[in-house]
């Protein structure tokens, strides 16, 4: 594959902020390819939702400095106007958000949420619009939804809302679907039904899903390939079984070591990563990771304060972190 | 819905008549005679007596109370004034006509003034809180929040005056205010009325524009507005549609107080303009010692007040599905 449905390059995203610049996002470069899900990993405030706000054009342009590069099915996201950009929200690429009683509008029905989108993008009649909502939400599962059509987020529960979210998202049949820690706002159970379904329509329709999260488990259980962000950059890239079996980056290490694990003994205590994120305002020179770090002695603490590491090798299975692979091999058995 | 207006109609009745009883009994902690203004200049002492009786006053206090809340209800006989059919708040002690006839003379008066005045604020005011919400920061922003400081400084008398002498008298841009009746004349009824009607308006916008803009600049944080545009609506309707609803809610509230204080009496207003209206019988019936007058003056501002909140209310299950539930 030569041309990925989504390819981001050298994304760079800055706020302004009355405390000074903010670098949420910092030349970040990523492909999604049709019909695979990538999984987006990382702490709060590593700069995932952003990323993702950017993609859809959501960001605040007052304040907002964006460079680099977004293709969608080779069009060109950034400066795109403002129109093209309503005309793909919704349509080609739409979003999942966490909280699904927010997010959802608390003065209109279920029903006509997901209806608007369809009309806003088809131009159908009110009556195809009310009869597409009905067929999405049999689609997500929704009971008796001739009836719930017409109900209100306040009277579905938390998992039906977040159901009816994805019903409201896949309205129009989106190539992209971005996922924003779409699970992280409901109980276990529901997590996991929620997570099954996202599967299951994306077997069906062949939609790319960017999954963001901070959950290695829902990575493992629904990602084909996996980015990890730290301080706006992406520090390991790989596929699921890359990335989870041999992990070469120690903060991807620190995320899996603060994992409980069914297969571990309970006497082995769950690691934290130790330290706390960076300020975006006041990023750490080289290696953002190097201050919580615990090899940067072995890697060279002058190399790990002064140069950025890159993302390296430049295609498959990479890090950016100056160990060498036999370093990494021998860390991580 | 029905139980709930049933429930608040029925406090409503209990409220009025609390204030009633209080009214009532403060009047007389004053200490005016009205029998003595009733019967005149030169009043022999026998007559003062026989006023006292006709207007009721030599009985006890609670009894006249009970026999003036029994008119309302069943209509009440006064020797040498003649009878006065329920809803009855008696014949006032000046001018010896029923109260009733006066206040419904009045109230389209008060009623025009309030409406035509409030179509104007919450136009203007919402439409500048809208617009300074969306250029948050911006030039036009703080040109509004300015103006709806400088708006809110203002007082009644002192614009009201400003204009008269400028827009009236020196200039005849405007029409000397006065009322005629709407379905005499729409044309001279809007006339007569448009100089208090700008006037109330300008002090009254600014607290539409301010209060419209912070809880516009609420909403347009919330995630479910950022969920409409992630769904591709035009900016327009994220705004008009989304944003501008939870928004209704705040503008509802302010304006249920504003209108149930405007009904009962632009006292202010009516005074500057030499509108005769309910806010001037009120002051006239202080003034006058007029019982009767005063308490059905009272009476209707509380009314309005009482009856303001309830649409409210009502207003905002219509306006919020989840309110419906409780």
């Amino acid at each position: 594959m030569s041309n990925p449905f989504l390819s981001v390059r050298d994304l760079t995203v800055d706020f302004h902020t009355e405390d000074g610049l903010v670098h949420a996002v910092d030349g970040l470069s990523f492909d999604v390819e049709k019909g695979t899900t990538l999984g987006i990993v990382g702490e709060s405030g590593s700069g995932k939702s952003v990323t993702n706000l950017t993609v859809l054009g959501l960001h605040n342009p007052e304040t907002t400095k964006i460079s680099g590069e977004i293709h969608l099915d080779g069009q060109e996201l950034i400066g795109a106007s403002r129109s093209t950009m309503e005309k793909l929200r919704g349509n080609k690429i739409a979003m999942i958000f966490q909280d699904p009683l927010t997010a959802l509008s608390p003065y209109h029905t279920i029903g006509r949420q997901i209806g608007e989108v369809y009309r806003k993008h088809t131009g159908a009649s009110k009556s195809e619009a009310r009869a597409r909502a009905v067929e999405m939400l049999t689609r997500v599962g929704i009971p008796q939804p001739k009836t719930r059509v017409d109900d209100y987020p306040h009277q579905f529960s938390g998992g039906m809302r977040q159901r009816a979210m994805i019903a409201m998202a896949l309205v129009c049949d989106p190539d992209l679907l971005i996922a924003d820690e779409p699970t992280t706002a409901l109980d276990v159970t529901v997590q996991a039904q929620i997570l099954d379904l996202l599967k299951e329509l994306q077997d069906q329709t062949g939609t790319s899903i960017i999954m963001i999260t901070h959950d290695l488990g829902v990575v493992a259980n629904t990602a084909h390939n996996v980015l990890v962000m730290y301080a706006g950059r992406a520090v390991e890239r790989g596929t699921v079984k890359e990335v989870l079996n041999t992990p070469r980056h120690p903060y991807t290490w620190g995320l899996l070591g603060s994992m409980p694990r069914l297969s571990s003994s309970v006497d082995i205590p769950l690691k934290p990563v130790r330290g706390t994120p960076p300020s975006l305002l006041n990023v750490p020179s080289g290696c953002p990771f190097h201050p919580r770090c615990d090899y940067m002695d072995l890697a060279g603490p002058e190399l790990c304060k002064g140069e950025r590491p890159e993302l390296s090798p430049h295609r498959g299975h990479g890090d950016a972190c100056y160990l060498t692979l036999a370093q990494k091999r021998e860390i991580h058995k | 819905m029905f139980r709930f207006i049933t429930r608040r109609t029925l406090g409503a009745v209990v409220t009025l008549l609390i204030i009633a009883a209080c009214t009532f009994f403060l009047f007389f902690a004053v200490p005016a005679d009205p029998a003595r203004l009733a019967c005149g200049k030169v009043c022999p002492p026998e007559l003062l007596e026989q006023a006292r009786h006709n207007l009721g006053l030599d009985q006890p206090l609670f009894v006249q109370f009970l026999t003036w809340v029994g008119g309302i209800f069943l209509g009440r006989d006064y020797e040498g004034l003649g009878y006065c059919s329920a809803p009855c708040l008696g014949f006032s002690f000046v001018n010896k006509a029923p109260v009733l006839d006066t206040i419904l003379d009045r109230m389209p008066l008060t009623i025009s003034l309030t409406l035509g005045a409030a179509v104007v604020f919450l136009f203007f005011g919402v439409a500048t809180g809208i617009v300074a919400a969306l250029k948050q920061g911006k030039a036009l922003d703080k040109i509004a929040s300015v103006s709806s400081l400088i708006g809110a400084s203002l007082q009644i008398y002192f614009i009201g005056t400003l204009a008269l002498y400028f827009l009236v008298y020196k200039n005849h841009i405007l029409r000397q205010p006065g009322y005629v009746p709407f379905t005499e004349n729409p044309l001279n009824w809007a006339a007569g009325l448009m100089l208090p009607w700008v006037v109330l308006a300008i002090i009254f916008t600014a607290n539409y524009t301010r209060m419209t803009r912070s809880t516009m600049v609420e909403q347009l944080t919330e995630d479910y507005v950022r969920t409409a545009r992630a769904k591709g609506m035009a900016n327009r309707s994220v705004v008009m549609r989304f944003a501008l609803r939870g928004t209704l809610i705040t503008i509802v509230t302010i304006l249920g107080v504003d209108l149930g204080t405007l009904i009962g009496g632009a006292i202010i207003t009516e005074q500057t303009f030499g509108l005769q209206g309910i806010g001037q019988l009120s002051i006239r019936a202080v003034w006058s010692s007029d019982l009767p007058m005063l308490m059905a003056t009272v009476l209707v501002a509380a009314g309005a007040i009482v009856v303001f909140n309830i649409i409210v209310d009502v207003l905002y299950a219509v306006i919020d599905p989840r309110v419906r539930l409780s």
